[in-house]
């Protein structure tokens, strides 16, 4: 349609001179090329999801065909039997309490750094941030026998704490950035009226700074969400599986290897609940994750 | 009013440094004094052996295969995503120089390849598991439906083709998340200069290479961080989806589990620190000359 809309306007004299049209020409390539990309995105997760419906002899027969009628008990199998469901709810738990733990002590350590002059200031602002270039690989095996001295493997207390230590860099160095960005008249007029130094923090800078911690608090939840290697490693207990490590252990136990219905299902089940949330709130999330890698 | 104001900073920034320390700056440091010992885990019984491991990881023909493969990610996954991305981007922009509307549809097309994004390396790795199974899989379902069946390889299962198997799922989940970076990036020019192009005749080849490419510079060399520290990794796709894994015949080979195993499977915490601490310096020298790169002719907009 913009083809034959454009085509005429070429070269005419209505219009102006800075608004050339005869570019738009090229935009059928264009949509070519955007819908290639497009397809080659969403086939794979459009093909997972509706396998996760089918007999596993549909799947084994014909990888193309549509399910001959939902078979939702692939559903029910994956979340019960195959204990998604129980991953499911320690991965809430999980980062859900790592969540809230990153963004109080982050926008703490943040605020603290970002408003108040003191000695040590820029030598604590520096030791957070430069956490951020060290690759987790270099901890992995440390990090294993501290955990272990703590008596924390194993448990919900003790991955809430690493992830939480491993995501409050980021969550400073981003904060950081936009609490020295908010007016200091408001702080000032709540101090005169008789404000506590974690009262003007709670009551007014935290509402204050509302976007930036609703940006990095997207960047968190995807990233911990996400984490395989930190649990690989700390969390041994298959009872406390968090999904990503349930998912990967199931794909490669013997017993799940023939069922592949079942493993499509419990994919479908790890993957749907993000990609709706995002396209419900897909312009907060975009931003919150690029702004994350420009800043 | 000066008590109060100690006791809070102390209460907002101990807590955080007291995590901090134990669980991320104390590991960090004990990973390069423990690199220097034969330590397998048993208190007390740790020996120092200088840089006898870093000597062993010379010999070690898994690691070496290891580096190889992490090497040749970090010049194509960057390389390729990033040239991709680029072209997406500007394609989103193109016929929408007049007020920067983009083509029809660029919305709903940011939404759908910003997917992979959002979804776990580990869901990515499974989903792609299936999608190159060589019988019931995508891939070669779609190559048989072409009429390409002599293509339809087991591309896991052949060393020549598993690396490129593993690196082609790390430039389809991140290629996404970059055009709309680019595209923000592209967002930001004026866009008159555009206009002044146009008006000096520069086709759409032409304004790319010297309106928008840099212009777009600073944003581009990010881009190469991240991809770079990401092609430096690689381990949640090589541990799920390849045979071994890390095959077959260590073609899928990385660092990270090359490190893994020695630790958690091997039990030689010593050995795998050194492999930690020399990822560690392929990592800060990555960063190191990026920043250099980037450092000479900014472009700076009037």
């Amino acid at each position: 349609m913009t083809l034959l809309r454009e085509k005429p306007v070429t070269g005419s004299v209505q219009a102006p001179p800075s608004v050339p049209r005869v570019r738009r020409i090229g935009s059928f390539p264009a949509h070519i090329a955007m819908l290639a990309w497009g397809v080659v995105t969403a086939l794979p997760l459009i093909w997972a999801i509706l396998s996760s419906f089918k007999t596993d002899k549909e799947i084994l027969t014909d990888p193309w065909s549509l399910p001959s009628k939902p078979h939702f008990e692939n559903w029910s199998r994956a979340w019960s039997q195959a204990s998604i469901g129980r991953y499911f709810l320690n991965s809430i738990v999980v980062v859900g309490g790592a969540l809230l733990l990153t963004m109080l002590l982050g926008s703490l350590v943040a605020y603290a750094l970002a408003r108040y002059e003191f000695r040590g200031n820029r030598l604590i602002y520096y030791v957070f941030v430069a956490a951020m270039f060290f690759p987790v690989f270099l901890a992995l095996v440390p990090l294993f026998f501290v955990v272990q001295q703590l008596g924390l493997l194993g448990t919900y207390q003790g991955l809430i704490l690493v992830y939480a230590a491993y995501a409050v860099p980021f969550t400073v160095f981003f904060l950081h950035a936009f609490f020295r960005t908010l007016p200091a008249e408001v702080a000032e007029a709540a101090f005169m009226d008789g404000c506590s130094h974690a009262g003007v923090f709670f009551r007014v800078m935290l509402p204050m700074a509302r976007p930036g911690l609703v940006a990095v608090g997207i960047f968190n939840f995807l990233g911990l969400w996400n984490q395989y290697l930190l649990p690989l490693v700390l969390n041994p207990d298959p009872d406390r599986y968090v999904l990503a490590q349930g998912l990967a252990a199931l794909s490669v136990s013997q017993g799940y290897r023939s069922d592949w219905s079942g493993l499509f299902a419990g994919l479908t089940i790890a993957m749907l609940p993000v990609l709706i949330a995002y396209v419900a709130f897909q312009r907060h999330i975009r931003a919150g994750m690029t702004a994350g890698a420009v800043k | 009013m000066n008590h109060g104001r100690r006791r809070f900073l102390l209460g907002a920034l101990l807590p955080a440094l007291v995590l901090h320390v134990v669980f991320v700056l104390s590991p960090y440091a004990q990973a390069f004094s423990l690199s220097l010992t034969d330590w397998t885990g048993v208190a007390g019984e740790a020996h120092f052996v200088g840089a006898g491991n870093y000597a062993r990881l010379g010999g070690d023909s898994l690691f070496l295969d290891a580096v190889r493969n992490n090497a040749v990610m970090l010049v194509v996954v960057p390389l390729v995503t990033i040239g991709l991305g680029l072209f997406l981007a500007s394609m989103l922009h193109l016929g929408g120089r007049d007020g920067r509307r983009g083509i029809a549809g660029s919305k709903a097309y940011q939404i759908v390849y910003f997917f992979p994004q959002l979804l776990s390396l580990v869901v990515i790795a499974v989903l792609w598991q299936f999608v190159y199974n060589p019988n019931t899989g995508l891939l070669n379902g779609v190559l048989r439906a072409v009429g390409l069946s002599k293509y339809a390889l087991s591309w896991l299962a052949e060393p020549k083709l598993a690396l490129p198997a593993v690196m082609a799922v790390l430039v389809w989940s991140s290629v996404g998340f970059y055009v709309v970076l680019f595209s923000a990036a592209i967002d930001a020019i004026p866009r008159e200069l555009f206009e002044a192009a146009l008006l000096d005749g520069a086709g759409g080849w032409a304004t790319f290479r010297s309106v928008t490419l840099p212009l777009v510079r600073d944003t581009v060399q990010v881009a190469f961080v991240y991809l770079g520290i990401a092609a430096l990794d690689g381990f949640a796709v090589v541990q799920v989806m390849t045979v071994g894994p890390g095959g077959p015949d260590g073609a899928t080979e990385v660092i990270g589990l090359s490190l893994y195993r020695n630790a958690f499977t091997y039990g030689r915490f010593g050995y795998a620190s050194a492999m930690g601490v020399a990822l560690f310096f392929a990592t800060l020298t990555l960063a190191v000359l990026a920043l250099r790169a980037g450092r000479k002719e900014r472009v700076e907009l009037a």
